[in-house]
């Protein structure tokens, strides 16, 4: 279990880390916090020909109040996040969902764009960040945009990021019409989840992203619309239908499906106020 | 008889005390020695090319890039090694018809498990011999698979070796007395299950590993292993290398757990030390934890299909029931694969007075990893088969299980004896052990909980089990069958010439404190101060022959040698005081490191003594030849073994809508006998519940239809962590075994065999108000969830 050999390049700064993924021509990858990233290079499953390492990019690690949103450089760790004061008051749903991203060693290494940039159909930032409405600022050779949440995710370790680095995600400021609710199942305390969700209610309307549940974190438009018109938990739940939910040894799809209406409903009944 | 009481209550004796262990604070500040913290000069590194396919012919080999690639020192196919290896076939005579076939470190010809090794690679470094594997390619024609042991026997099934003509390794009936009259009479009802226990495995914090260094000029082989048993490994490697025994030299510094997988013969740990013979020089493998869920020995993998028999007034009449045990393609050597099986067929209902008894074991073959002996062999299958039915019993004819227990449980006065299946048993406290537990947990209260949280619709269940270990084997056990396994173990004593003792035992240390317990005897049979005394395991050049640590014998039979050999030097120490202190050897003793009058007064103090021995000799008389170092050997004779028992409670709450259990709570009364050192028996039963809760509700080896594990991670594969374990409360009961002066039986796998089932009990009582059972671990939310719809359609 030793990863294949590989350059390791360590950018001063954005622009350079960008030269280099254009350089290596797909053939690199950047690091971010290593979680998921350096076991799987030491079980060969991924063996990129360069390691571009993101750890001195001062610009991608840091909490910014900007007026209506936070910006959160893509470097900022779990841990960073856990014990900030802005993300505690202005992101009520983060401080609900940190504690179930693993464990404390993980969460000091782990990053928040790393997550987003891996896209793991079971981790609960995606889901979060669709939960949240939330934008990706990303950097490529042909310049900067920003994508919404909305867009980012297509599926399975798959993202709309085209040769290019996150530079840092934008979050709404909470407002004081909106409550916040967050589940997640697992059978050990910091797994992946067999099934969770992540709400963000305004006024009457809802966005409820699930995770663990199919391929890639997935909003349900017509159960949120369910929500919104106050129908009763049977029908909303009856909106899951359209899910494709995952079959793996863990779970069924069967029991993820019983298993998400369980997360919504739990994290209903303990939404924020 | 029990020993002189003296031994056990001296003012300055250890045994039986708290003691924290002596090595705890080297282990933790990270100065251990594991194998991986071996590094010699010349050393280079094995890394393996593992089967693919659960079966497969293997073609051709073409290893051409990879011999050529940066660093590759040397490249061996299962041909090349076969020339310098003898195979090993995992058969015993006293497990009469026992089948297995030769293996070869390496597959010769056919590949039968997935990560079975198939090339070694031998490199600079563990990195470059992994990637000369990728320029290893192997062309396999893949063979039907025989995967799922129900259909194993089936007519038509792939057969895993044409020799043996079917895949049964092995099969044992045992029937005592008319279990079809007693399940016939009028009163009697019977309840029937089919149980599944799954795959797990051990998962050691330190995997596997070996670091084997060949001297050719004294045809020499070292051996630095992470083992428990490091002079069957001499034999072994002495055996299959063509090497004389005293020439192997096998040492197993610290090791950082074990339960039964660093017990046997791995082909990867051979090819390594033969590669080092052949290359004539060190040569280090250590399995990644990939490679370890793929090769360790895995554990269970039972199909039981069983009955029992109650009366009315609730008197069990006998037990029935099938056993169909998958073991992988070969039967594990040296210790064989049918142990597990021939427990079940032995243990189950062992606790409880029975007439009648029927049982058929079958162990088959499956292309699978080989399954074996982990901690608890067998016993948590005995142990959920007869406890899972006395409750459901229990619950048939409206009885309490706790009553229906003491209906049925052996008298605690009624020893010695034998079980339904003619297990001679003494020295046990069933009874006891149940009552204590009973108020330990405070069961009325707890019940009348369970009754006001069912009605909010909490789902809390109690389960119990009643049980008995295994411990401290005779040489009934392997030896009886032709293993070259030692029954008895040694321990050597000697006194320095600085007033310290120095012991040194042929048991070993994997981390559960051994060392800490030999000390405490010697320090407190023959008379100093725990701190004064040096203790050696694990080194088959310095200490005594004998078994190692397994079967929890470690105490019981390596304990008792130490305690005899410090005693025989206590004894030679008193008779060189005696004439230096011109005093009868009756009015001394030695105390807190000195010889002292039967008050404790001192006389001369040890260090004293030991300089006049040897460094003044002629102040001595002539005559007197002082021997300040003593050897003494213990095995259990009388006894096949020497049982333990113990009563444990799991209180647990199910989530109906989930499917998820939460262990609130549970408790286990455990008599081993004499407890040395309460600190680590506590650390081995909490330890032991622990993986017996692993067991019971998280860990599962999953395979799918065509042999292809599908949880080798430990992201995917569950070992219980600490955030989900709940309190464990012990207590003990101490009825020393007649068997030895310490009157010390094992404790080390009590909590894996009985765990499971006071889980499984729990749950199934915690699920009863809503007609559900559930009948197979481990017990995931999907399968709960799965039997709470079957009790829906019902």
């Amino acid at each position: 279990m030793k990863a294949p050999d590989f350059d390791y390049l360590r950018p001063a700064s954005l622009a350079a880390a960008v030269a280099m993924l254009v350089e290596y021509d797909g053939e690199a990858m950047p690091l971010a916090g290593g979680q998921s990233l350096m076991p799987m290079m030491n079980f060969r499953m991924a063996a990129p020909e360069a390691l571009i390492d993101l750890v001195n990019l001062s610009e991608l690690r840091g909490i910014w109040v900007e007026s209506d949103t936070i910006r959160i450089g893509a470097m900022t760790s779990y841990a960073d996040l856990k014990g900030d004061a802005a993300v505690q008051k202005h992101i009520p749903l983060f401080s609900l969902a940190l504690p179930h991203i693993a464990h404390d060693a993980i969460r000091n290494r782990g990053t928040i764009g790393g997550s987003l940039a891996l896209a793991d159909p079971a981790a609960e930032m995606p889901a979060l960040m669709l939960a949240l409405n939330a934008n990706i600022e990303v950097e490529g050779p042909d310049g900067a945009r920003m994508l919404s949440a909305d867009d980012f995710f297509l599926g399975m370790f798959e993202t709309a990021l085209d040769g290019e680095l996150i530079k840092a995600i934008h979050i709404p400021v909470a407002k004081s019409e909106q409550r916040f609710g967050f589940h997640e199942l697992t059978q050990r305390h910091g797994d992946y989840a067999l099934a969770g969700v992540a709400i963000v209610q305004t006024s009457n309307t809802y966005r409820a992203a699930f995770f663990g549940v199919a391929d890639r974190a997935t909003r349900v438009p017509k159960l949120e619309a369910a929500l919104e018109q106050n129908e009763d938990i049977t029908s909303v739940l009856a909106h899951l239908n359209s899910v494709d939910f995952t079959d793996d040894i863990k779970a069924n799809h069967t029991t993820r499906q019983r298993l998400a209406g369980v997360a919504l409903k739990r994290a209903l009944k303990g939404m924020t106020t | 008889m029990t020993g002189p009481a003296h031994i056990f209550d001296k003012p300055n004796r250890y045994i039986g005390k708290p003691e924290p262990r002596a090595d705890a604070a080297r282990l933790l500040q990270g100065r251990g020695t594991y194998v991986d913290d071996q590094k010699l000069p010349r050393m280079v590194h094995a890394a393996f090319v593992r089967s693919p396919h659960a079966h497969a012919t293997i073609l051709s080999i073409n290893a051409e890039e990879a011999r050529a690639a940066t660093g590759v020192v040397a490249v061996y196919s299962g041909e090349d090694l076969a020339k310098h290896v003898t195979p090993y076939v995992g058969t015993l005579t006293h497990l009469a018809g026992l089948r297995s076939m030769p293996q070869h470190p390496l597959a010769v010809g056919v590949a039968r498990w997935q990560g079975e090794p198939v090339v070694m690679i031998v490199a600079t470094s563990r990195a470059l011999a992994e990637d000369a594997c990728e320029l290893v390619y192997v062309d396999y024609a893949e063979l039907p698979a025989a995967v799922d042991s129900e259909t194993a026997l089936d007519t038509g099934a792939p057969i895993i070796h044409s020799e043996l003509g079917s895949n049964l390794a092995w099969e044992r009936d045992v029937v005592v007395g008319d279990i079809d009259a007693a399940f016939a009479a009028p009163d009697v009802h019977v309840v029937e299950r089919q149980f599944r226990f799954g795959r797990h495995t051990g998962v050691t914090l330190e995997t596997r590993g070996t670091v084997c260094d060949y001297d050719p000029s004294e045809d020499q082989l070292t051996v630095y292993y992470s083992g428990q048993a490091p002079h069957m490994m001499q034999v072994i490697f002495s055996k299959h290398l063509d090497l004389p025994e005293e020439n192997i030299r096998v040492i197993s510094n610290d090791v950082g757990g074990s339960f039964g997988i660093k017990i046997h013969t791995y082909g990867d740990e051979i090819a390594t030390a033969a590669a080092a013979k052949l290359l004539k020089r060190p040569v280090k493998f250590i399995a990644d934890r990939f490679e370890s869920f793929l090769t360790d020995i895995h554990a269970r993998d039972h199909i039981v299909r069983a009955k029992m028999g109650v009366t009315e007034a609730g008197k069990i009449v006998g037990i029935d029931f099938d056993d169909l045990t998958g073991i992988g393609p070969f039967s594990m050597y040296p210790r064989t694969s049918a142990i597990e099986c021939n427990q079940v067929l032995n243990l189950t209902g062992a606790p409880y007075v029975m007439e009648n008894y029927r049982a058929k074991g079958r162990v088959v073959f499956q292309n699978k990893t080989l399954m074996c002996q982990y901690r608890a062999v067998g016993h948590p299958i005995a142990m959920a088969i007869a406890d899972g039915l006395l409750e459901d019993a229990a619950r048939k004819i409206g009885m309490d299980p706790v009553a229906l227990r003491e209906i049925n449980l052996m008298a605690d006065d009624s020893y010695p004896r034998t079980s339904a299946t003619g297990m001679k048993l003494d020295d046990l406290s069933h009874k006891r052990a149940l009552r204590k537990l009973t108020d330990l947990m405070n069961y009325d209260g707890l019940r009348a909980r369970q009754t006001l949280a069912r009605k909010k619709g909490i789902y809390r269940g109690i389960g119990f089990v009643s049980m008995v270990e295994v411990t401290n084997p005779s040489p009934m056990f392997y030896g009886i069958g032709g293993a070259p396994i030692a029954s008895q173990d040694g321990a050597t004593v000697r006194l320095d010439a600085g007033g310290a003792l120095h012991v040194s035992s042929s048991i070993t240390e994997q981390g559960q404190g051994t060392n800490a317990i030999l000390a405490q005897i010697a320090a407190g049979v023959f008379g100093v101060d725990l701190n004064r005394v040096k203790v050696t395991t694990g080194d088959t050049a310095t200490t005594p022959y004998g078994g190692g640590t397994w079967a929890s014998r470690g105490a019981g039979i390596g304990g008792e040698a130490m305690l005899q050999a410090a005693q025989a030097l206590k004894d030679q120490v008193l008779e060189v005081a005696g004439v230096m202190l011109q005093t009868g050897v009756e009015t001394l003793d030695i105390q807190s490191g000195a010889v002292t009058d039967i008050d404790g007064s001192v006389r001369l103090t040890l260090a004293d003594l030991a300089r006049t021995v040897y460094y003044r000799g002629n102040e001595l008389p002539n005559d007197l030849n002082p021997e300040l170092i003593a050897t003494r050997h213990y095995r259990v004779t009388d006894f096949p073994f020497v049982f333990t028992n113990g009563a444990m409670a799991a209180h647990v709450e199910v989530d109906i809508e989930t499917g998820f259990v939460k262990v609130l709570h549970f408790w286990a009364v455990e008599d081993c006998g004499r407890v040395i050192n309460p600190l680590l028996v506590d650390e081995q039963i909490r330890g032991g519940v622990v993986q017996g809760i692993g067991g019971a509700l998280y860990e599962e080896c999953h395979y799918s239809p065509d042999g292809q594990f599908l949880n080798a991670t430990m992201a995917d594969y569950m070992v219980p962590m600490a955030s989900e374990m709940p309190e464990i409360t012990i207590a003990h009961i101490e009825t020393p075994t007649k068997t030895s002066i310490l009157g010390a039986k094992g404790a080390g796998e009590a909590g894996t065999g009985g765990a499971p089932a006071a889980i499984l009990n729990a749950v199934n009582d915690a699920l009863s108000p809503l007609g559900a059972s559930i009948w197979q671990m481990p017990m995931t939310p999907e399968r709960i969830l799965a039997s709470l719809n079957q009790a829906d359609c019902n």
